[in-house]
């Protein structure tokens, strides 16, 4: 029982952490967008004060709706990305559950609030959500693949390294840094996996140039657009937590040093030293391809989206593959 | 009460129903680097269901009567309705037209006026200043 509560306490605090954390990136990254526009932006705080705005604010459920599902997804799309981060080993942590779940369990997990999204906007009864939900959908298929690829590269290799240890863990995971388990002919297999993972990033999170589901300017904000008060405020919410976790299991498989190993740290100066060098790396990759991307871009049309994720980047995401196979099988 | 969070993020949908255009651009100057009101928090959305003020330019013509009051009641509480250009406020350049059922306030209750044909992007923004205050006495209201 005590344990019981225990876990659930320590849940509860990475939860919150964790919604701190990427609201607050969400503020940075507003800024940092403004700056690179020549623009002053708003201040770093902004996304709790439009939160905290939102949850004051009335919530409408339009009339053609169907209320069960239209207010159940934004819940279920906030706790499932929520619930990714207590997958993910923060910096020299192990994760709070990871003798309960694996890779692959966080990957599936990952889409649940892109469907969440999608099936509350059809449930919503607006043309222009129904349209962005399929746009959505058709999203979400087409970067599929690039993660399943890197699943089976990452398993494959670990696998091979280490042929007691459960390949898909995260546990596995943590311990090793994968560029430590492969050839020179892997190495390069595994960067390209990780651009190809970087290059999924803002269909993922929903950023430009990859906004096309929630198109502010052409389907009035597309799966949002009957949203409002505090369904809204869990939906911004969500987005902000899928960006951080989606960047945080980039920098879980690809980026997995810490601190304390280099500069021999130890106790609890190596936990918030590491703590702090793996939201820094997480930013980076945020930041690189984020942030920077969608600053830089303007929308791709849906075909273009799907056909390049499809053709594009699963095909660069194969070669790492093949690269991969190339270097166990030498 | 939590307006004081409205204060500092008020965002806002533009509705044209039926203007020249001339005021819909100033309204855009107001998002650019020169002005930039995003760093007020305001933020122009593109669906009323996520907006706290909106903002209405043009005399109202007869087809758009019916989508203003739609528009409207869209907005969730507490709100604020801003009138840009003569035109929406008086009937301007258009007054006594045959097609126009405006001025804007004789359709819904309108909370501030900016005048001008097409008026600055400064007299917009503090229009929209003027808004918070609406905002402010709605509070002190809510707390006596
Ligand atoms: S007020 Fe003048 S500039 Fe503005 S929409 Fe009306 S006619 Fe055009």
């Amino acid at each position: 029982m005590i344990e019981f509560i225990y876990f659930g306490l320590e849940a509860l605090i990475i939860i919150l952490l964790a919604l701190f954390i990427a609201l607050l990136f969400n503020g940075i990254e507003r800024k940092l967008i403004a700056r690179m526009q020549a623009r002053i932006g708003p201040p770093i705080t902004q996304p709790f004060i439009d939160v905290k705005k939102l949850f004051i604010k009335e919530n409408i459920v339009p009339d053609n709706a169907i209320p069960w599902i239209f207010n159940a997804m934004p819940l279920i799309a906030l706790a499932s990305s929520l619930l990714v981060l207590l997958y993910i080993p923060f910096g020299g942590m192990p994760a709070l559950l990871q003798n309960y779940g694996d890779l692959i369990l966080v990957v599936y997990i990952m889409l649940i609030p892109s469907l969440a999204l999608a099936i509350g906007a059809f449930a919503s009864g607006s043309p222009y959500a129904s349209i962005g939900a399929q746009r959505e959908i058709v999203i979400m298929i087409s970067y599929e693949f690039v993660l399943s690829v890197i699943v089976i590269a990452v398993a494959w290799l670990f696998s091979l390294a280490f042929p007691q240890a459960n390949a898909f863990s995260f546990a596995t995971i943590n311990e090793h840094a994968i560029w430590s388990v492969a050839g020179p002919v892997g190495i390069a297999g595994l960067l390209l996996l990780f651009i190809s993972s970087l290059a999924v990033m803002p269909a993922k999170i929903g950023k430009l140039p990859i906004d096309i589901a929630e198109a502010k300017t052409e389907i009035a904000d597309g799966v949002l657009v009957e949203y409002s008060g505090r369904n809204l405020a869990l939906l911004h919410m969500a987005q902000a937590t899928r960006m951080f976790a989606f960047a945080s299991l980039i920098v879980a498989l690809f980026l997995p040093w810490n601190l304390s190993n280099i500069f021999s740290l130890s106790g609890t100066l190596a936990l918030i030293g590491d703590f702090a060098f793996f939201l820094a790396k997480v930013f980076v990759i945020m930041f690189v391809s984020g942030i920077f991307v969608s600053a830089a871009s303007a929308r791709l049309k849906i075909d273009q989206a799907a056909k390049c994720y499809i053709s594009f980047i699963f095909l660069l995401s194969l070669i790492g593959l093949m690269l991969i196979g190339l270097d166990i099988m030498l | 009460m939590g307006l004081d969070a409205l204060k500092k993020s008020l965002w806002v949908f533009h509705l044209n129903t039926g203007s020249c255009n001339g005021c819909d651009i100033e309204i855009i100057a107001a998002l650019t680097p020169r002005y930039d009101v995003e760093r007020f928090g305001i933020k122009l959305v593109g669906t009323p269901r996520h907006a706290d003020v909106l903002l209405i330019t043009g005399p109202v013509t007869r087809k758009m009567k019916k989508r203003l009051l739609r528009v409207y009641e869209q907005v969730p509480e507490p709100k604020v309705v801003v009138v840009v250009g003569n035109c929406g406020s008086t009937g301007g350049v258009f007054y006594e037209s045959y097609n126009l059922v405006g001025p804007v306030d004789k359709l819904i209750p309108v909370d501030v006026y900016v005048p001008g044909c097409p008026p600055r992007p400064e007299a917009i923004i503090a229009g929209i200043a003027k808004a918070w205050e609406k905002l402010e006495r709605m509070r002190e209201k809510n707390e006596r």
